[in-house]
């Protein structure tokens, strides 16, 4: 087994934290790891990039050599992009929807998510909401972790071990919000890799994620929003999700199921069905 | 047998540590700084040097550290020194003699050279600076290595009475890895020096010195041929290719050969000086030999130098590798050879830079803003600077820099500036910085009073390298005065935008001023701050 992870993000997001816990969970599980991390001058604000290696052989080369890359985590989608040619071709992207605009140049988002978009083998996330969801923004980073372990070849046991081990410093109330913060990132990326694979956009994937409570959506749930995602209501459904209408999305298949059954008239009756108050 | 995850850094301080270390010396600077912080964080709840214990304390600079280590070194005791890769200029003057005095105790003395020049001036390679004091080198290439090579190294130092140097590059400092651990030793008992003459380079005592200096030679050339630092593997089926691989970059010829391609003949290099006799076997033994080094083309210059080598030798001179710059498994796999491997390609979409930057709140900003506003009314003023955050100045929007050479060069150019003629010549130096090398060139400018106005930038830490202690805090006024600036044109202002109008008014007097003023802005850095 050989993982190689590039870790991306802008300095200060939290990329230390998130190698600390892959490399306890790569020890504990017996693995070897090499972590090559940016300190000094690159950490004040600027881009930041991490090569995290595991195996269960010697690995050589601190850096991941282009085109063997197995994973792009990234903290700040942007940063994802700049990774890219790291990966091999059936390497995978798990990056947050949510930008850090600290530069006069930053490009609209969705040209930027839609770009991640277009990859092979991506996951798209709301990083920021699920933080905070969990108890802090400062979280994202294990939401990252969370939406990128299955990509890990780590147990998940040994990561949340990690992720209070990292955290035991701060106290039992920190700890929970990184752990739940993990949990509800791996939710995330559960409920968006199946609805790309059912046909749902990732524009709809990622409306409709970011209004799930704690990113999660069960499976069964997966066809039926495809099916009002493909109904003439779709757009409006969309548009809703994507409104500043405050409220968290029911995304059971049952409500699924109600928005498509009742398309005409949804229009007027689409917030109090989708919305739980 | 413990398996720890260590940074590179944090190997080398530990192995230090297990060698029996009573005294770590440095000044912080990337790529090293955690090596001394290590040491702090794992001795500085223990016994008193007299009890076992070690001493860690950050100094003024790298030539006090380098000279505070030759003191415990004269007491018989080990020590460590380390800093990045332009400290040993700063510590230049201690270092080359210290080959010449010898030691008692064991020296290790850790350079961490930056090649890409992540957080740097320049890619100076420290193996040359080994050379150069003719003293013995190990190149590291995992964080095993740099552990087992500092303990190791102590014995070295000893036996030779020798320092010896452990050249460090960014890559490795930098990596985490699993490091197993060996028992820590007793440290050295006190023992002071029972050769006085041979620490006092008085020029009878140096000329003897100095011929036995070179007598050593020979015996350092038989130990780095036979230490196990230093590996030939002669491939007797490819006579083709011969590589000789330093430091890190053996990894990546190990990381290209790793799909079970078969490797060629190499020779792995971790010690100096160059072994003679395994670098001849392997010419000996294959059509031409490409040599894969961070830093300089140090080995390769070596054996092709003046005349030329008896067959083709590629590498950083030839163009076989970028002449600069960090080396990386991809551009050793050009080197080899290989194709590229397959990898997904970019979306075409416009990725802004993002260059470090000072952080939001950060009093420098502060500080730049009235600077700014000089030189919106004098369009002649020419700012010096200096090495630490406030380096960043230099980019949009404040550029507020013209300069940054080494550490006090700030006053320093500033001086000569103003010697020359230009009007007005402004200079900023953050507190730490002034410490390190600041207060030399400003003795000089009190007493000459050249006409600048230097900002001392007090933010109370070393803020560049992570929040370090600064010497300054507390004494930096005081100090400025006992250097001889008239008291009349020192002045603490306190960095904050409320204060803008008065600072502005009280500058701009100084500016004007035919002398030399110094203005101290101070407010605490917002990241230590924070962490309080």
């Amino acid at each position: 087994m050989e993982t190689n992870i590039i870790l991306a993000g802008v300095g200060g997001q939290g990329i230390v934290s998130i190698s600390f816990v892959i490399d306890m969970a790569a020890i504990w599980q017996g693995l070897k790891f090499k972590q090559a991390e940016v300190h000094g001058m690159s950490q004040r604000g600027g881009a930041v990039i991490s090569h995290l290696r595991v195996s269960d052989s010697t690995i050589h080369s601190d850096l991941v050599p282009k085109g063997r890359g197995t994973l792009v985590l990234a903290i700040e989608p942007v940063e994802s992009l700049r990774y890219v040619d790291f990966l091999s071709p059936s390497g995978a992207v798990v990056s947050s929807t949510d930008p850090y605009v600290n530069v006069p140049d930053y490009p609209e988002v969705d040209s930027v998510l839609d770009a991640i978009a277009t990859l092979p083998n991506h996951t798209l996330v709301p990083a920021d909401k699920l933080a905070r969801q969990a108890g802090s923004g400062r979280a994202q980073n294990m939401v990252l972790l969370g939406a990128g372990s299955p990509f890990l070849g780590l147990q998940e046991e040994l990561l949340e071990r990690g992720i209070r081990e990292a955290f035991a410093a701060k106290g039992e109330k920190i700890q929970k919000t990184n752990v739940d913060a993990f949990r509800a990132g791996k939710a995330a990326g559960a409920a968006y890799r199946p609805c790309l694979a059912a046909g749902i956009t990732s524009r709809q994937a990622r409306a409709l994620i970011a209004r799930l409570i704690g990113g999660v959506l069960a499976p069964d749930a997966v066809p039926a929003w495809k099916d009002v995602f493909g109904q003439p209501v779709g757009p409006a459904v969309l548009a809703a999700l994507t409104s500043d209408a405050v409220g968290k999305a029911n995304g059971s298949a049952d409500v699924a199921r109600q928005i498509a059954a009742s398309a005409p008239s949804a229009g007027d009756q689409l917030p109090s069905l989708l919305f739980k108050a | 047998m413990e398996r720890r995850p260590l940074l590179g850094d944090e190997a080398i301080a530990l192995g230090a540590i297990h060698a029996g270390l009573s005294g770590a010396y440095s000044y912080p600077g990337t790529p090293a700084t955690e090596i001394f912080e290590f040491v702090h964080r794992e001795t500085h709840n223990g016994p008193p040097v007299g009890e076992g214990g070690v001493h860690a304390v950050w100094s003024a600079n790298e030539k006090v550290a380098y000279e505070e280590a030759l003191g415990m070194s004269y007491a018989g005791r080990r020590a460590l020194v380390s800093f990045k890769h332009v400290g040993l200029n700063v510590a230049a003057d201690p270092f080359m003699n210290s080959g010449v005095s010898g030691v008692d105790g064991g020296l290790l003395v850790c350079s961490a050279d930056d090649p890409g020049m992540h957080s740097s001036q320049n890619e100076q390679d420290s193996r040359i600076y080994a050379w150069f004091a003719m003293i013995p080198a190990v190149e590291p290439c995992t964080g095993q290595e740099a552990y087992e090579m500092t303990r190791e190294g102590y014995e070295l130092s000893e036996k030779l009475r020798l320092p010896i140097m452990i050249r460090m590059v960014t890559r490795l400092a930098h990596s985490r890895s699993g490091v197993e651990l060996a028992p820590r030793r007793e440290p050295n008992p006190l023992r002071p020096s029972e050769r006085p003459a041979d620490w006092t380079l008085l020029p009878a005592n140096a000329r003897r010195l100095f011929a036995s200096l070179a007598e050593k030679q020979a015996d350092m050339l038989a130990w780095s041929e036979s230490c196990r630092w230093n590996q030939l593997k002669l491939n007797p089926k490819s006579r083709k290719l011969g590589i000789i691989a330093a430091g890190v970059a053996y990894n990546y010829v190990c990381e290209n050969y790793g799909d079970g391609a078969e490797m060629p003949s190499i020779l792995k290099i971790g010690a100096y000086p160059i072994p003679k006799r395994l670098v001849r076997e392997l010419i000996e033994a294959v059509d031409e030999v490409l040599v894969l080094e961070d830093g300089y083309p140090f080995i390769e210059g070596q054996i092709v130098g003046l005349l030329g080598a008896p067959k083709p030798i590629h590498g950083r001179l030839d163009g076989a590798v970028p002449r600069t710059g960090e080396l990386n498994p991809d551009i050793v796999r050009k080197a080899l050879g290989m194709p590229a491997v397959a990898r997904q390609s970019t979306p075409t979409v416009h990725l802004p830079a993002r260059p470090p930057r000072l952080c939001d709140g950060c009093p420098h900003i502060d500080s730049y803003q009235i600077v700014r506003e000089i030189m919106d009314e004098l369009p002649e003023t020419r700012v010096f600077g200096d090495i630490g955050c406030y380096t960043l100045g230099a980019y949009p929007p404040y550029q507020t820099i013209h300069s940054c050479i080494d550490m006090g060069a700030s006053i320093s150019m500033a001086m000569g500036a103003a010697q020359a003629g230009m009007r007005p010549v402004l200079c900023t130096i953050g507190d730490s910085t002034f410490i390190h090398s600041g207060m030399t060139p400003l003795i000089g400018a009190a007493q000459q009073n050249t006409p600048m106005t230097v900002f001392i930038l007090d933010n109370s830490t070393t803020a560049m390298t992570g929040g370090q202690d600064s010497m300054a805090d507390g004494v930096l006024a005081n100090v400025v005065k006992g250097l001889g600036v008239d008291p009349e044109h020192v002045h603490v202002l306190q960095a904050h935008r409320k204060f803008h109008d008065q600072n502005l008014e009280i500058i701009r007097r100084e500016v004007a001023y035919e002398g030399l003023s110094v203005i101290i802005p101070t407010r605490e850095c917002v990241v230590t701050a924070k962490k309080k």
